[in-house]
Order: structure tokens, then sequence, then C-alpha cells
């Protein structure tokens, strides 16, 4: 009984603890349904913009929605599991230049906005996004 | 024995509001104006990553440069940008107009021109600084270690009487080299952003070079330490905190390190203010100069 105890508190500090602290930023942005309708929006801001719509002119806009909602699920510590392309492949030829990826983020935040995300909360996917952008520019 | 002191001053004082104001109506003309129809200036950054400007006329905070380039360029892009700062402590005042011009995010020309006031004295020490900054490493926000940049300013004193007076090594010009690093985190402290910035600079300037550089107590560079920190409220909003460590050159008076807290807004990327409470500590021999710092930036292209 005594060990059981044991090893039931250490499996609550840590990994209960931990996980629910990963998964929090997936609950904020409101879990699936909530990031759906972000990516959504994203898409319709994406439409709006003449700068940054040329890029998507022959993209399949349903499978984008899609792997997005998935790849954002995934990196906010959601329970799913990014299954398209790797970002450099999805973004060669693209030739996305710094300053339209940076407008790209930009309309991004407007989507968050749009769907009264918390600043802090926006702050913290685009930390999980950041590191993505040197697969993504210049390719 | 005040009263004519007195009277010199204000009318140097409606001079310059005058001279001054008008600059500022320039600049916030020039901004309006072209915030509806800059289609191909420098907007390629994000909302408030090239900071405001710095006293030296780099882009940083206050008083202390940082290693982003002035103006919203991207590394395809040239921007320029256009500023107004003043500072009001006890005994003096500073004012400093300026602008920079961003090539390609890989190089920054500055120039500013300032006017040191000594209030009850009724004079005036002018200087001109040329800046060059370079990015050497790195994207603030994007790359996993901070950005870095190195940055190189010549100072031109104009008026040079009281550098000689209290016994400044040279009193016709000096270079500032200084080595930055900036780090934005996204997110870091509890969702909100936070930005840091250290930097060392070689100098023999004494207060900025109003005194001249270098002085009877050390006539050789020495290695100053400058840092700068601030967390983001919301994407327009920074409130953050400057240090500038000074040399002591000069033995007819100390020369204090600098602080101050500032709050800066930046709406959009045509233009932003700061506003600050500096502690300049003593200046030539006057102790405590604490007081006001104003400065708004412009970026018409």
């Amino acid at each position: 009984m005594k060990p059981l105890a044991v090893f039931v508190l250490i499996y609550l500090v840590a990994c209960a603890a931990p996980q629910r602290h990963e998964d929090s930023l997936y609950q904020a942005l409101g879990q699936k349904e909530g990031i759906q309708k972000i990516v959504g929006r994203f898409i319709f801001e994406i439409g709006d913009s003449p700068q940054i719509r040329p890029y998507f002119e022959e993209s399949n806009l349903d499978r984008f929605y899609e792997k997005l909602t998935e790849q954002l699920c995934e990196l906010s510590g959601g329970p799913c599991r990014y299954t398209g392309d790797s970002m450099i492949d999805s973004h060669t030829k693209m030739n996305v230049t710094e300053a339209d990826f940076n407008l790209t983020v930009d309309l991004l935040i407007a989507a968050m906005d749009h769907q009264n995300i918390p600043h802090s909360i926006q702050n913290q996917l685009l930390n999980k996004l950041a590191p993505l952008r040197e697969d993504i520019i210049y390719r | 024995m005040k009263s004519p002191e007195v009277a010199f001053v204000s009318k140097d004082r409606n001079r310059l509001t005058k001279r001054f104001g008008t600059y500022i109506v320039l600049l916030v003309t020039i901004g309006c104006q072209l915030v509806t129809s800059n289609a191909y200036a420098g907007q390629g950054k994000l909302l408030a990553t090239p900071g405001v400007t710095q006293i030296e006329g780099t882009g940083g905070s206050g008083i202390v440069p940082w290693a982003s380039l002035a103006g919203y360029a991207s590394r395809d892009e040239i921007a320029a940008s256009t500023f107004a700062t003043r500072v009001s402590v006890d005994d003096y005042r500073l004012n400093v107009l300026g602008m920079a011009i961003n090539l390609y995010d890989r190089v920054e020309i500055s120039f500013a021109r300032q006017n040191f006031f000594l209030k009850y004295a009724g004079q005036e020490i002018r200087q001109e600084v040329i800046g060059f900054k370079t990015r050497l490493y790195g994207d603030l926000v994007y790359s996993p270690y901070p950005q870095v940049s190195a940055g190189l300013q010549y100072k031109t004193l104009k008026d040079r009487d009281i550098a000689e007076t209290v016994g400044a090594d040279r009193t016709d010009h000096g270079y500032d080299l200084y080595l930055t690093a900036t780090k934005l985190h996204l997110g870091l402290l509890n969702g909100y952003n936070f930005l840091w910035t250290a930097g060392v600079r070689s100098t023999k300037s004494n207060q900025l070079g109003f005194l001249g550089y270098g002085g009877d107590r050390q006539d050789s560079y020495s290695l100053q330490v400058e840092a700068s920190a601030a967390v983001f409220v919301n994407r327009s909003l920074a409130i953050g905190l400057d240090y500038r460590q000074k040399p002591n050159n000069l033995s007819f008076a100390k020369e204090d390190d600098w602080v101050d807290l500032f709050i800066a807004y930046i709406p959009n990327k045509q233009v932003n203010f700061t506003l600050a409470y500096v502690d300049l500590g003593a200046i030539a021999g006057a102790s405590d100069q604490t007081g006001m710092y104003l400065s708004i930036t412009g970026y018409p292209w």
C-alpha cells in the first residue's frame, strides 16, 4: 500500500502536473474548436490581403485549413499530430520574404484578435511558431 | 543678481521653443500625410521591433542603443526615420533632432544635432553625432540567440569653450564604439513579451561629449556598460528601464551613471512617442539632475 502511495504521489508530481501545464495553451486557445475558428479567420485575413493572397493561389485551402489546425493543435500541446509536409517542403519555391512573413504574422494576430484570444495567450502561440521561420522564408 | 539671468533664459527659451516647435509640427505633419500613402516604405519589421530613438540618434530606447536598427526596413527594404527629443532636468535642458536611414536592415546611418542648455547660465553647447551601426547577427525576435550589432558614433563639438575650461583632453571631436545585443522573448513574463539589451561602449566622451573627450583625470578610452529592459503591456505599449554607465575623466566634477524609466507608445509603424523620468546624477557639479524626457519618432519612408 505504501509503495503504491509513493508511486502515485511521484506520478502526480512528475507527470500529471507538467501534462496539465503542457496543454494549458491548447485549452486557452479554446481547444480544437477554438483553433479551427482562428485558422478559419486567418484564411479569411489572407484572402483579404493583396500582398499575401498570391502565395496561396495554387493552394488547396481545405487541406491548408486541416493541416494548420493540426499543427497549431500539436504546437499548443493539444492531442493532435501534424501530418502535413515539412515547413521547408511546403514553402519551397514560394520565396517568402521576411517582410511578407511578418505581415502574415500580423494576419494571424488579427485572426486571434478577432477570436478574442488574449494578448498573453497570443504571444505564447507565436513563441511556439517563431522557430519555424527559418524553414519558411527565402525558400 | 538673478534677474538678468532669468531675462536671458526666458528669451533663449522663447527662441528655442519656436524653433523646436516648428520641427515637431513638421514631423507630425509629414508623418500624418504619409500614413495613408507610403505603400513603398520599408514596413517589413514587426511593430515596435526597431525600438524608438536613443538620444544620440540611433535605434534604441532613451539613452541606450539597441541591436535593432532604426526604421521598419526588412532585409529587402530601405527605411528612413526622423526624431525630436527633449530632456529637461533641474539645471540643464537637451534638445535633439535627427534622422536615420536603414539599408536592408544591415546598416543604419544616423545624424543627430544636440543642443545642450545650461538653464541658469544661459549658455548653449552644440554637438553633432554621425552614427553608423551594423547588424552582425540574428533577429531579436526569431533567432535563437540575441541580435548583435556594432556601432560607431562620431561626435563633433561645436561650442568648445566650456570643455576647454573644465579640462577636457580634446574639444574638437571624439569617437564612441559600441557592441550591443538585444533579444525579445515572446510571452516570457506570464505571456507578456520581454525585451532586454546589453551593450558595452568604448568612449572618451564626457557627459556625452558636451564637456569634450577625455580629461585631466583620464584621457584614454574606457569600457562602459549599458543595458535596457522592457515589458510590452500590449503590442503598442512598452514600459522599461535604461541604465548607462559613464566614464569619469574630469577631476573638476564627478560624472554619474544615468538611469531612466520610460513608457513608449507605438500605435503604428508611422510614429511613436516616449515619455521618461530620467536621473542623470551630478552634471558638472550640479547634483541630483532629475527630470523628464519626451521623444517622438516619425517614419516617413
